[in-house]
């Protein structure tokens, strides 16, 4: 019950595509979200509150820092920063992540006869 | 420090929190209007999209904190909120389980102190009693002391054992002590070489006695008391080596022993040597405690073999002069029965504590009851709640721990409370007590009585409430809302749990009541028994003692004795005054020796019976309200002039020669070489050792005797009877009376004979207060369970019998009704509670006396008091069911 992740994501699925996009650019939370549904185009289907327990849950492990600014709308917004421990984790994630890609990709290939 | 910042920045956390997710739904919210909606539906849309608000932030908020524990502190706010929504539910539940826990509490302390916590020595369990018996010595084998130890046995087990580390004998006796300020007797312990050092408690000050203070003739030494020294020096340490003087003889302190160090069983004020003079020593004397330490790893049946084979030993070794058999004791069958010193100190109470503890236990469980019910009644009423809260989502463990927070915090908060009561009860337990219960000034609240109570606490707590939370919070929510509504009267199935309860109270409650009973019926049958003596709130006693180092000879000691009863004779208000070697049931260690009897043929190489010697002066039996049964008492001419006369007991005369008047003028002997004594008056059996225990056969001799071992009695016990005995202006003129022969002498003991009587009877009195107050508490918590239960069945049936009323049903009928459900409850109750306490009583059948532990008159009386006392209880809400307007009870349907 606690901490729901999407069905259809894997714990820690979110937090690792949070912190690649942070890597790019600093961004607040709205403005994260949109680019997560767009870049995906709709196929993850990411409830919009799911995204704030994973951005605390980044801010206690200290991968991002927050920091209260002024967005491009002109609105008092939590900019998010990806930090140099946030850095090496999200390598280590996405490594981990390829491993398991490539695991679950050689089981569900057609077998060669 | 990380979690330290994080617990304190918590709060500014949140707030950025919610404003971030407040700034992410307008900002959705405007981009949506901007795409041209309306603001209204934008803000749903925004919603929509986000999900659900609520727990998003509860679930951003749960990354900063410790679920488990905070949950629980949530809880424990939730359970304290209810509580205090309820204050008279509280309150209620709060009283019954603080008078139970803290009833228990005080119980268990006692417990744990006298049975549980080792002795106060060093390694205590190494220490042994050398307790034996004598199966074939007649006369002594009835009475439970056992045979004593000989000064030679003492020598023999000492020099030849195998199995003991140490070992010593050691006796209480009185001594006088003067100079210090008014001549006090105090209470004095004699000890040969090896009992300290068995013992093992190092001195506060100074040494233990050295071999040296052991030889006769050597350095008279004495050990002082920590409570003597305090009192009689106020802890001067440089006391050591300072002399007093015990019974007129000039002692060297060489030591006092550490506050709160006893003597086995026994308070002292002095310990002095024993010094034996080896030379001079029999094979008789059984007169010393035997005491000892084990060898590590020795165990009691290999000391039991290594004394058994050191008895032929000591029989080799020694005689009972030139020309005795000294293989005698053979006949006696010695048998060593080594105890445990902590078995012997504790004695025969043990039982009595563990009675108390299983009453004071069962109280317990009728409170939890009563909670338990209190519970099922309001978890009840929020049966709604609950439903709605498990219809959204709560998961039912959640709700039970809810439930349980409640309940345990009312056990804990109980148990605070407890506690304080549990200090006050000890201190009552402490003064009610039985004089005899050992280890009374060991008696407090330690660690262990705390952590039982806080165990209790939480089992408790759990107990009443672990069942309205099964009950009520498991996942039957569709049938709970349902019949949450006004149409449907109270099913069956609800209140099941609720009569069991009450039948089960009822059913403790009247286990408690018959016990009760049954102590109540011991008392009075102890209160039948003619214990010997008449009136005995207008007896006064006091004990007197005159030391050889005071007067010499034998006739001026029983002179100064006879002077001292005239000069009491002449108190206003007394009506006769005498005195004895000591009364019943006072408890000094009493003399016991052989008798040879007239016309009776005694084998050559036996012993007869034992008898108990005592030792009076002419008037006793008169002044106590001993009931002369034939001849006569003695009278001070025969006594000064050593006329051979003796008075015995009527059972024994019964056994010696068919009847009282045919003991008249006959004659028995102390020894065989002695002169004849003539029998001439025989009194009433009298129970010297307590209301409960056996007759034993007595012989009564004069205080001054031709025989060389006696030859006069020097600690007596005087009685006055007087109808101002007790009174302080009395005792005053008592203490003048006796200085006024003698100023050297000390009264002890001072006391009336209904003290001594009712510390006798304190064993039963004791346990009838502990089981009349459980029988009590009981009661009264079972009536409440039982009024609760009919009261709410009926204000919960008030529509039903509201329709009733109106389709014509009577008053009386429903008054009826009501009763009888009461009375079914009460009755399935006292039914269980009859088998219940037929297996139960049995266990304190040991306590009981005159009364079987059957006993029907107290089953059958305790059974109708407890369904009078029920129906009582049910009548005032039936009462108000009879009264229900119709118009009323149905306007809302």
């Amino acid at each position: 019950m606690k901490n729901p992740i999407p069905h259809d994501l894997f714990p820690g699925a979110l937090e690792m595509m949070i912190l690649r996009v942070l890597k790019r650019q600093p961004m607040h939370g709205y403005a994260l979200v949109q680019h997560l549904k767009r870049t995906s185009q709709d196929l993850l289907a990411i409830e919009e509150g799911s995204l704030y327990p994973a951005l605390q849950r980044l801010l206690q492990e200290e991968f991002v820092k927050a920091e209260w600014g002024v967005s491009a709308t002109n609105r008092r917004v939590r900019n998010y920063k990806l930090t140099a421990a946030g850095a090496k984790h999200l390598e280590c994630e996405i490594s981990n992540f390829e491993r398991m890609l490539e695991g679950i990709t050689r089981v569900l290939a057609p077998e060669e006869s | 420090m990380n979690w330290l910042k994080q617990l304190f920045s918590r709060r500014r956390l949140y707030r950025e929190l919610s404003e971030e997710i407040q700034a992410h739904l307008d900002e959705k919210t405007e981009e949506l209007v901007a795409g041209g909606m309306s603001r209204e539906q934008a803000r749903h849309a925004a919603r929509r999209e986000f999900g659900n608000v609520g727990l998003a932030e509860e679930n951003a908020r749960g990354v900063w904190r410790w679920p488990t524990i905070e949950d629980f502190l949530l809880d424990v706010r939730y359970g304290l909120r209810t509580l205090r929504h309820n204050p008279v539910f509280a309150v209620v539940g709060l009283l019954t389980i603080a008078i139970g826990i803290g009833a228990n509490a005080a119980v268990f302390s006692v417990v744990n102190s006298v049975l549980l916590k080792p002795l106060n020595y060093p390694k205590a369990e190494e220490l042994v009693a050398l307790h034996q018996i004598a199966p074939g010595a007649e006369g002594l084998a009835d009475f439970e002391n056992g045979l004593l130890l000989s000064p030679s046995m003492y020598f023999t087990y000492a020099e030849q054992n195998r199995t003991f580390q140490s070992l010593g004998v050691w006796v209480t006796g009185t001594a006088n002590v003067t100079g210090l300020a008014e001549p006090e007797q105090v209470r004095a312990v004699d000890v040969s070489d090896g009992v300290l050092q068995a013992l093992g408690t190092p001195p506060e000050v100074g040494r233990w006695f050295s071999a040296a203070d052991q030889v006769p003739g050597g350095p008279e030494t004495a050990i002082l008391s920590y409570g003597y020294w305090q009192r009689r020096f106020g802890g001067d340490r440089s006391v050591i080596g300072r002399n007093i003087l015990v019974d007129s003889h000039p002692r060297e302190i060489v030591g006092v022993m550490p506050k709160g160090f006893q003597f086995v069983d026994a308070d002292f004020d002095l310990v002095r040597p024993l010094a034996f003079n080896r030379g001079k020593l029999n094979l008789a004397g059984f007169g010393f405690h035997g005491i000892a330490r084990l060898k590590p790893g020795a165990t009691i049946a290999e000391a039991d073999a290594d004394m058994t084979r050191m008895l032929p030993i000591w029989m080799d070794s020694w005689s009972n002069g030139p020309g005795q058999n000294s293989h005698i004791y053979e006949q006696w069958k010695i048998t060593p029965m080594i105890r445990p010193l902590k078995q012997e100190v504790i004695g025969n109470v043990g039982e009595l504590l563990w009675v108390v503890m299983g009453t004071i236990g069962l109280v317990m469980l009728v409170a939890c009851a009563n909670v338990a019910n209190l519970m099922l009644v309001r978890v009840e009423a929020r049966q709604q709640e609950l439903a709605v809260r498990a219809a959204l989502g709560a998961a039912w463990t959640r709700i039970v721990r809810g439930l349980l927070a409640e309940s345990v915090i009312l056990g804990l908060m109980g148990g605070v409370s407890g506690v304080g009561l549990a200090y006050a009860g000890v201190r009552f337990l402490v003064a009610a007590g039985p004089a005899n219960l050992p280890r009374l000034n060991e008696i407090s609240i330690d660690a262990r009585t705390l952590g039982f109570t806080l165990v209790l606490s939480l089992l408790s707590g759990l107990l009443f409430g672990l069942l309205p939370a099964l009950k009520y919070a498991g996942p039957r929510t569709c049938a709970t809302l349902r019949s949450a509504g006004r149409t449907i009267s109270a099913s069956r199935e609800r209140h099941r749990a609720r009569n069991l309860l009450v039948v089960g109270q009822v059913a403790m409650a009247l286990v408690l009541l018959v016990s009760a009973g049954l102590m109540i019926r011991t008392f009075a049958a102890l209160r039948t028994v003619e214990p010997g003596f008449m009136d005995a709130q207008h007896l006064q006693l006091m004990r007197i003692s005159i030391p050889d180092s005071l007067i010499q000879e034998p006739e001026r000691v029983t002179r100064t004795q006879n002077a001292i009863l005239d000069k009491l004779a002449a108190i206003p208000g007394v009506k006769s005054a005498a005195f004895v070697s000591e009364m019943p049931m006072e408890g000094f260690d009493s003399a016991w020796d052989e008798i040879y009897a007239e016309d009776k043929v005694y084998a050559d190489n036996t012993i007869p019976p034992l008898r108990l010697y005592k030792y009076v002066s002419p008037g006793l039996f008169q002044t106590a309200g001993t009931r002369l049964v034939a001849g006569r008492e003695m009278t001070w001419s025969e006594i000064y002039g050593r006329q051979p006369v003796v008075m015995v007991s009527e059972n024994l005369a019964r056994e010696l020669w068919g009847t009282p008047s045919m003991t008249i003028g006959k004659h028995l002997r102390e020894f065989r070489n002695l002169p004849w004594n003539e029998v001439i008056g025989v009194v009433q059996d009298v129970h010297e050792i307590g209301v409960q225990d056996q007759v034993p056969e007595i012989v009564y001799w004069p205080p001054l005797l031709q025989s060389p071992f006696v030859p006069v009695v020097r600690t007596v016990t005087f009685v006055i009877r007087s109808q101002r005995a007790g009174t302080e202006s009395f005792l005053s003129e008592v203490r003048a009376a006796v200085w006024s022969v003698n100023a050297n002498l000390p009264l002890a003991s001072v006391r009336t004979m209904q003290e001594v009587y009712g510390k006798s009877l304190a064993r039963t009195s004791f346990t009838l207060v502990m089981l009349g107050i459980a029988g009590a508490m009981a009661l009264t918590l079972g009536i409440i369970g039982i009024y609760g239960v009919i009261s709410y069945s009926v204000s919960q049936r008030q529509r039903e019998i509201g329709i009733r009323l109106a389709l014509g049903a009577q008053g009386g009928d429903v008054l009826q009704m009501i009763l009888r459900q009461g009375a079914k409850l009460a009755l399935l109750g006292v039914a269980i509670g009859i088998c219940a306490a037929f297996g139960l009583t049995r266990l304190m059948r040991n306590l009981l006396f005159g009364v079987s532990a059957y006993d029907p008159m107290t089953f059958a009386a305790v059974a109708v008091l407890l369904v009078l006392v029920a129906l009582l209880a049910c009548f005032i809400p039936a009462r108000r069911a009879m009264l229900v307007d119709p118009i009323v009870a149905l306007r809302y349907e």
